[in-house]
């Protein structure tokens, strides 16, 4: 083998890494906060009476989960373009990730909504409390203590998945290691780099979720038992 | 000029798809072998192989999967071979599925309940014989939804192999278009090629996942 | 004399082929505590819920605190606000603490300010001698803890009915004591109370009237004088056993 390898051109750039990361992150964070408020109106929507939003939720969702991110994203930034949408690559990996993540996002609420026993219903709706308040009190606060850790492991998925957007050339880590690779002509090496920058984000992300879910549910961080 | 859609195009696709199946069972196959050996590596009684796997886990499953294509594609060519796409492809989804079946069937063995360990052991099996003859069918049972649910993931993304070259289904897709110039036309027909392969494998872990909950129920009952 | 606070007038109700209502009619009073007692399966823990609407009939009339529960139009919202209900399993909010289940109804359904439903929830667990678990969820209290926090939870909105379903059923031997006591002091306050219970000595010393059903119908009933001198067969029979 008559490669050498040479980390110092790539690890020089790493302020170019850094702005990466730090796009990466904002594309994951906007994309979590959006997909969970469209997975969370969804997972009610299949519990709806209505039987044509509960199809049509039921469809978004399979539809989503059996095709690939990449043929999702592909089809987003080429619809908008062919509706004359020309939108900036950033939203057009938004709008996808979004869309996707909703998706997953619906079945985990869903098994969360599920959880919460009939009889706690009755109990809130026998005290007054209006169709809104039983869903937000009773339903979606306990649904979501105990589905936390499903959804934070979804939503570090969805951060390592921004990366499949570099594909429409969305500006996030992954596409940046693509220019410093073609620049150095270091390929292994960056991707080494940035696979760890990959791994570092994956555990902060964990840590952000963890200490969320300390702060947002009191009674796990003073009781330490799962609902 | 532009072409209209014919049967080559579908052809072209329908070769895709082949491909993308053949990738899947390497993956699924060669996966399943090294998640095999992480699995027991996790649970083993010897801390050192559980730390190594460990670890082994947290990076794979810390790392994009398109990542992982691109340095088993360039690492490659670095070791000095010159190899087709595939192999680049079917190296690092074999270490992708490799730590995250090997999670999931982990958690498997350890969802069976402690006192079939117990029972066997008091039966003065060896640890490898409890494992085999006791612990792993059992496991099994246990493993097969969740196991059937992640080959959609595998199927779906074997379409990241399109950007180290492999002409699988997603990629397919884009030399038609490159030709067609019709990309919601030509994307909405991968889709459905991929939900055809990926649906009724779906469908099958939901149903192989009710049987789980209502078969004990059954056999209890009787 | 004023009109009662709960009338069940020919009630009739089904669930599929089986009759589990055939025909119940019973009257209670303001301040008044009647008792049901009977078999499982004898529809009274179904006229119960139907009270609350829990259940809709099929035919024949409720009234409760002036409301037509049994017709369309009825302001569900504003029938809870007036009636209490305490279930056999609780059924308390296992994420929010005792005062958090207790203070939830009277700020939402009823407005309430903050400062008004910390002082509805000091002085209802004050009543049920639970004032030092404000803090607790329900995991961390017993069994008649947990019931007497939701006595104390449909105290909170001020309901003028309170019902009880079998609220110490799946209660241990010695917890069941200090929750009957609750009970027996709402009583004593002037509570108007209905309850389904298997306690039969609660029922002949505190119920000013009990109830006694059989297959679907009020098949006796009176003061504790029902208790000494059964007048029907069946009856006889369900307090000769001591079920």
């Amino acid at each position: 083998m008559t490669y050498r390898f040479d980390f110092s051109a790539v690890l020089a750039q790493w302020p170019l890494f850094m702005h990466g990361a730090w796009l990466t992150i904002k594309l994951s964070l906007l994309a979590t906060l959006l997909g969970l408020v469209i997975g969370t109106l969804c997972a009610i929507g299949r519990g709806s009476r209505n039987p044509f939003i509960a199809n049509a939720c039921a469809t978004y969702v399979e539809a989503i989960r059996n095709t690939p991110l990449l043929v999702q994203i592909f089809l987003v930034y080429f619809g908008l373009a062919s509706i004359g949408l020309k939108v900036p690559a950033f939203v057009a990996a938004l709008a996808a990730m979004v869309i996707n993540v909703g998706a997953y996002t619906t079945e985990i609420m869903r098994a969360g909504i599920e959880s919460i026993h009939r009889s706690q219903i009755e109990a809130a709706e026998c005290l007054a409390l209006s169709r809104v308040q039983v869903y937000w009190h009773v339903i979606l606060r306990p649904a979501m203590e105990r589905v936390y850790p499903a959804l934070t492991s979804q939503f570090v998925l969805l951060m390592l998945a921004t990366s499949i957007t570099s594909q429409i050339s969305a500006e996030e880590l992954t596409a940046i290691a693509n220019r410093v690779q073609s620049d150095t002509f270091r390929s292994f090496e960056t991707y080494a780099v940035v696979a760890v920058f990959y791994v570092l984000l994956s555990l902060g992300m964990r840590g952000l979720f963890w200490a969320a879910g300390q702060a947002l549910f009191t009674r796990r961080r003073k009781l330490g038992t799962p609902l | 000029m532009n072409v209209a859609f014919n049967a080559n195009h579908l052809q072209f696709l329908l070769q895709g798809a082949g491909w993308t199946l053949l990738l899947s069972v390497i993956a699924f196959a060669g996966g399943g072998l090294v998640g095999f050996v992480v699995a027991l590596c996790r649970i083993s009684p010897i801390k050192a192989l559980r730390w190594a796997s460990l670890g082994y886990v947290q990076l794979v499953q810390g790392t994009p999967l398109l990542i992982l294509m691109f340095l088993a594609y360039f690492g490659l060519s670095i070791l000095g071979f010159s190899l087709p796409a595939l192999v680049a492809a079917g190296i690092s989804m074999t270490i992708y599925v490799s730590a995250y079946i090997g999670e999931i069937w982990r958690g498997c063995i350890q969802a069976v309940p402690r006192t079939q360990w117990e029972a066997a052991e008091c039966l003065a099996l060896s640890r490898v014989q409890r494992m085999a003859l006791v612990v792993l069918p059992q496991a099994l049972r246990i493993a097969t939804p969740p196991t059937v649910g992640f080959m959609v993931q595998i199927v779906k993304n074997t379409s990241l192999a399109s950007v180290v070259g492999f002409i699988e289904l997603a990629r397919a897709g884009q030399v038609v278009n490159n030709s067609l110039f019709e990309p919601f036309l030509v994307y909405m027909l991968v889709a459905g090629l991929y939900f055809l392969l990926c649906f009724p494998l779906s469908w099958w872990s939901r149903k192989l996942e009710r049987r789980l909950v209502v078969a004990p129920r059954l056999e209890a009952a009787a | 004399m004023t009109a009662p606070v709960v009338r069940l007038d020919n009630v009739h109700k089904s669930f599929g082929a089986l009759k589990v209502l055939d025909g119940v009619s019973f009257e209670v009073g303001k301040g008044e505590v009647t008792a049901i007692i009977g078999r499982s399966g004898s529809g009274k823990s179904t006229a119960l819920r139907c009270i609350d609407r829990l259940e809709k009939i099929d035919q024949g009339r409720i009234t409760v605190c002036g409301h037509q529960v049994s017709e369309p139009g009825l302001d569900l919202r504003q029938l809870r606000r007036d009636v209490g209900i305490v279930f056999q399993s609780y059924n308390l909010f296992p994420h929010l603490t005792a005062a958090e289940n207790i203070a939830l109804a009277p700020r939402h359904a009823k407005g309430r300010t903050r400062a008004e439903a910390k002082e509805i929830t000091e002085r209802v667990l004050a009543q049920v001698g639970l004032s030092d678990k404000a803090a607790c969820y329900p995991e961390q209290l017993s069994g008649g803890q947990q019931q007497r926090v939701a006595i104390a939870r449909s105290l909170a909105m001020e309901p003028q009915v309170m019902l009880f379903d079998e609220v110490t059923s799946a209660l241990d031997p010695q917890l069941t004591g200090e929750v009957l006591k609750v009970m027996a002091d709402l009583a004593a306050g002037g509570m108007t109370m209905v309850l389904v219970t298997h306690e039969m000595a609660f029922a002949r010393n505190v119920a000013d009237t009990t109830i006694y059903m059989h297959g679907g119908r009020v098949w006796e009933q009176g003061g504790r004088e029902m208790f000494d001198r059964p007048q029907t067969a069946e009856l006889q029979q369900f307090l000769g056993n001591g079920l």
